[in-house]
């Protein structure tokens, strides 16, 4: 049971070969079995999940089921779930119990999924190794001395050990893509404007991003049908018709033209990585499609331009810790400056810290226009790279990190750490789509192969990697914790 | 551009962010690193180029001017760590 995709799970239960009450009582099991090691859960909600699924069955059984019914997820702890608690990885909401719903929730809850709780991540998605998380670290399923990526690290993780067949997750630099690369799964972080962000905490406004982590491209098709489409709640919500994105699934890729962007595979990437990836674009030749290389010229000025960018918008965003409205409050403060001074160092981590102060300096007054404005104009000519590329071909592929998961504890340098997400960084600061799928190994670790589209391209995407599936049975390996019996 | 002590003091008084004196002289250390890595963007010409703050060229949407949400202060004020008669309550500021 705990193996299946969402599109297999459905098929069993319209069959009758099991309830989703009964396949969610398997997987809670499971999780309380096996996640304390893990630790890819922040909270387990049981009750409401079974409800949820007592529900679900009873639409079915009433004939109105839809594609998603009765299918159990998880969600990463940084959406808004009502009467949950929602910590966004972070002391600082411990005690925060969110009073609605966010888009995404509410949306997957009316088309019928059962939520079994909430993912690990680092905290308020500020990491690659899910290792800022005041939770504990994550381990990655298929070797537990290595982390799991970040920073949706325990969606990736509970997805890759069978706790759950699929989870969502956020990508504001790569934090769906480079952990779904990491654990082995499949992850969409969709164009800017796609999903809803209301209630989905903020870390960095104009690049965060929520979208699908699973088992196959189909069941991300499956996932974005549900999650996509205009909110009059998020200002920056596209207003643009949803499509079937599973409609393009069957189409095939003879004349499809991939680039690789020579940047991609230059000093730095792993040479195993290299190697997978590039066998990976030959079953795509094989599939018919045509390889040319093309060059994204500002790639390396993307991390820099990031952190300037980024820190800035969240040591904005992250204002509204003040210890008064919600959130962590020091004990007995003086006055109303020590009750902010006191409750955001008590409340906040290391690494939320180093990215405020960054913000708040590189905005602060004198460094404005050397840091803030000067990163947005080079965010321009990273967009025009790309758009200039999707001139010239319909995708492009390439790794979805320099390395395969490296050891829990490596990354002691934030610098360094920063420096990993150089093959993501750039497609949040363009804002186009781009996806990670399971394309071999190194050693124990997984590959992820990265395919990345023009803008509102997800439809192209999803089919892209679902023929590689079609193809390969990469994504259908399992760590020996996800084969374990019962 | 290099980062001194005090600018560590001061972007954390800015952001309200209690630290101690050896807490501020890491982050010297890890900020200074963070700065020097993003000041590779100044090598860059970038002139005549025009910010970006958006990745879509969209505009803001604009709704009509009515009310839509409901009061709900005391369910929202069920997380705050201290009300009152509906208030938030903190330090004096006013003697």
């Amino acid at each position: 049971m705990h193996d299946k995709t969402l599109a297999e799970l459905t098929r069993s239960l319209d069959a009758g070969d099991f309830s989703s009450r009964e396949l969610t009582q398997h997987l809670l099991g499971r999780i309380d079995r096996l996640d304390g090691e893990l630790n890819s859960f922040i909270s387990v909600t049981h009750e409401q999940a079974l409800a949820a699924a007592d529900a679900a069955d009873a639409a079915r059984a009433a004939g109105k089921a839809g594609t998603l019914t009765g299918l159990p997820l998880a969600l990463k702890d940084i959406f808004c779930t009502q009467d949950v608690k929602t910590t966004a990885g972070s002391r600082m909401l411990d005690s925060f119990i969110a009073p609605y719903d966010a888009t995404v929730v509410e949306k997957l809850k009316a088309a019928g999924t059962v939520s079994l709780g909430k993912t690990n991540m680092d905290e308020f998605a500020m990491g690659s190794s899910n290792e800022n998380s005041h939770y504990g670290p994550v381990k990655n399923p298929w070797d537990f001395t290595a982390v799991p990526g970040g920073s949706s690290g325990g969606s990736a993780a509970a997805v890759a050990a069978g706790l759950v067949p699929a989870a969502i997750g956020t990508d504001t630099g790569g934090s769906i893509r480079q952990p779904a690369a990491f654990c082995g799964i499949t992850g969409l972080k969709p164009t800017y404007g796609r999903v809803s962000r209301y209630g989905m905490i903020a870390y960095a406004s104009s690049l965060d991003q929520a979208g699908p982590m699973a088992r196959s491209a189909e069941d991300c098709a499956l996932l974005l049908n549900a999650m996509a489409g205009h909110d009059l709640r998020d200002s920056t919500c596209v207003q643009r018709g949803v499509p079937d994105y599973t409609e393009e699934l069957g189409t095939a890729l003879s004349g499809l033209k991939i680039g690789l962007p020579s940047e991609y595979f230059g000093d730095g990437l792993d040479p195993q990585v290299e190697a997978a990836v590039r066998e990976a674009i030959k079953v795509f030749e094989s599939l018919g499609a045509s390889v040319r290389e093309v060059s994204l010229p500002h790639t390396h000025y993307a991390i820099p331009a990031y952190y300037v960018i980024a820190p800035a918008e969240a040591s904005s965003n992250l204002s509204r810790y003040d210890g008064v409205r919600f959130g962590h409050r020091c004990a007995n403060p003086v006055d109303l400056i020590d009750l902010y001074k006191r409750s955001r160092a008590e409340g906040f981590g290391d690494e939320v810290k180093r990215r405020i102060l960054i913000g708040t300096h590189t905005l602060s007054e004198g460094f404005f226009d050397a840091y803030y404005k000067k990163a947005q104009q080079v965010r321009r000519l990273i967009r025009q790279d790309f758009l200039d590329a999707f001139e010239e071909v319909d995708v492009l592929m390439g790794p979805a990190s320099p390395t395969p998961a490296f050891d829990l504890g490596a990354n002691k340098d934030p610098v360094q750490m920063y420096l990993q997400d150089i093959y993501t960084i750039a497609i949040n600061l363009a804002g186009i789509p781009g996806m990670s799928v399971p394309a071999g190994f190194v050693g124990k670790r997984p590959v992820g192969l990265q395919i990345l589209g023009s803008h509102f391209t997800e439809s192209r995407l999803l089919n892209v990697a679902h023929q590689f599936q079609l193809a390969t049975d990469w994504h259908r390996q399992r760590p020996a914790l996800a084969e374990e019996n019962a | 551009m290099a980062l001194e002590h005090a600018d560590v003091q001061r972007a954390a008084h800015l952001a309200r962010l209690g630290l101690t004196d050896d807490e501020a002289a890491r982050y010297v250390d890890d900020l200074g690193r963070i700065l020097e890595m993003v000041d590779m963007l100044q090598a860059l010409d970038t002139e005549g180029v025009a910010p970006l703050a958006h990745p879509l060229d969209v505009t803001q949407r604009l709704r009509a001017d009515e009310v839509t949400e409901r009061d709900q202060r005391s369910r929202f004020q069920q997380c705050a760590p201290a009300v009152e008669n509906g208030l938030y309550l903190v330090p004096r500021v006013v003697e």
